[in-house]
């Protein structure tokens, strides 16, 4: 993979705004902006109640996912542009759900919306209407996808990747500080994680950073990258973020996202935790 | 608890929040000390530089943070301007209000 396969600019996004086998799809936890305006073109994929499975914590199933597609009137052959609000962070969980089932030409809008609105460029309020389709998905591919027993066995034996910000990583805080800090679940780390956090790989308007900055970024972290690899950060959306960094931009092989994350790791009786800047001991 | 981790415009309101457990920084961006700014992206920089959190303002140009007690940095990216820093220390059960002023 190569950003030329998987990332669009917003000028790109402009000059194919006609193209009939390109779907621009705005994807966010809180779809309001969507609801008040957004690129002309897109279609609105909501993070919780579109991708969310309703009852059980986990996303949505392959038929769940071809019936939302094709309600949405995506094809299999349409090439799929993702963008979102939160520096492209549910658009990047979006992708790699896409990747997940298959679909095969999926690409982000580098800046996301805030690049666009940072630009001045025109957002509208029409809501496209587009001819549903029957979507297929692939069964889904579980090499880009890690679960929580694979992360335990994973302490001291594969690359840990925490992608939160430095005091998340530490216990200091419990969610990103835009969020108030009453959690349930206990705060630091997965041992021998280490924390290069998804900002890190981004501009502040957005954008990713240059291949040759990424690659010293992991490098300098002392990541392996010959190794086994699994990002988490608190739900899997900015692990999503890092998941495309590497595995996409960097074509790094076997990476996986661990969507369960610190959600789910600090909540599980028995595992160990480290807590401060240290990655800690297995 | 908040199940996904999106910041809302303007940031997550007060109602229901233990306010003696948070370390609140809150504020408005205005362009020219006037006009209220929406849309622009403020963004929580540790006392390392190093980013914490991004929330859009809203439609009084407002933002709020739940940090920790410290030094921190508050950036503001908008349209057609500059990038603006402004330090400001936060402690716990109080909150820490900032205006932040573009140019015009």
């Amino acid at each position: 993979m190569s950003r030329q396969t998987t990332l669009v600019s917003a000028d790109w996004v402009e000059q194919h705004k006609n193209d009939p086998t390109v779907v621009l799809v705005e994807v966010d936890e809180d779809t309001a902006a969507y609801d008040k305006n957004h690129i002309a073109g897109a279609v609105r994929l909501d993070w919780k109640a579109d991708l969310q499975d309703p009852i059980r914590r986990d996303f949505v199933d392959k038929g769940q996912f071809e019936a939302l597609l094709s309600d949405r009137g995506i094809g299999n052959d349409d090439t799929v542009v993702l963008y979102g609000g939160n520096n492209n962070w549910f658009a990047a969980y979006a992708y790699w759900y896409f990747k997940l089932y298959g679909h095969g030409d999926v690409r982000l809008l580098d800046g996301g919306r805030k690049l666009w609105e940072l630009e001045s460029r025109e957002l509208v309020a029409d809501v496209p209407q587009r001819t549903a389709t029957r979507y297929t998905a692939s069964d889904p591919d579980l090499s880009i996808r890690a679960f929580r027993d694979e992360v335990v066995a994973a302490i001291g034996a594969k690359n840990l990747v925490d992608v939160r910000s430095p005091d998340e990583f530490a216990g200091r805080l419990l969610a990103p500080a835009h969020l108030p800090q009453e959690q349930s679940q206990r705060g630091g780390h997965i041992p021998t994680a280490r924390n290069i956090p998804w900002s890190k790989a981004a501009n502040d308007d957005g954008t990713f950073r240059s291949d040759d900055e990424l690659s010293t970024l992991y490098g300098d972290a002392g990541v392996d990258l010959g190794t086994d690899t699994i990002a988490y950060c608190r739900i899997g959306e900015r692990s999503a973020h890092t998941w495309f960094v590497l595995h996409e931009l960097l074509g790094v092989g076997n990476v996986k996202n661990y969507d369960g994350s610190w959600t789910e790791y600090g909540s599980l009786v028995g595992v160990p935790i480290a807590i401060g800047d240290e990655p800690g001991e297995a | 608890m908040t199940e996904g981790c999106a910041a809302p415009p303007g940031g997550v309101p007060l109602d229901g929040v233990d306010l003696s457990r948070e370390s609140v920084i809150q504020g408005i961006v205005t362009r020219g000390g006037k006009l209220p700014v929406s849309r622009a992206y403020v963004r929580l920089l540790d006392a390392t530089g190093e980013f914490s959190a991004e929330v859009p303002t809203d439609e009084a140009g407002g933002f709020r943070f739940f940090a920790r007690p410290g030094r921190w940095t508050v950036r503001t990216l908008a349209p057609r301007a500059a990038p603006v820093d402004r330090a400001v220390v936060a402690s716990q059960g109080a909150i820490a209000e900032i205006e932040v002023s573009i140019p015009a």
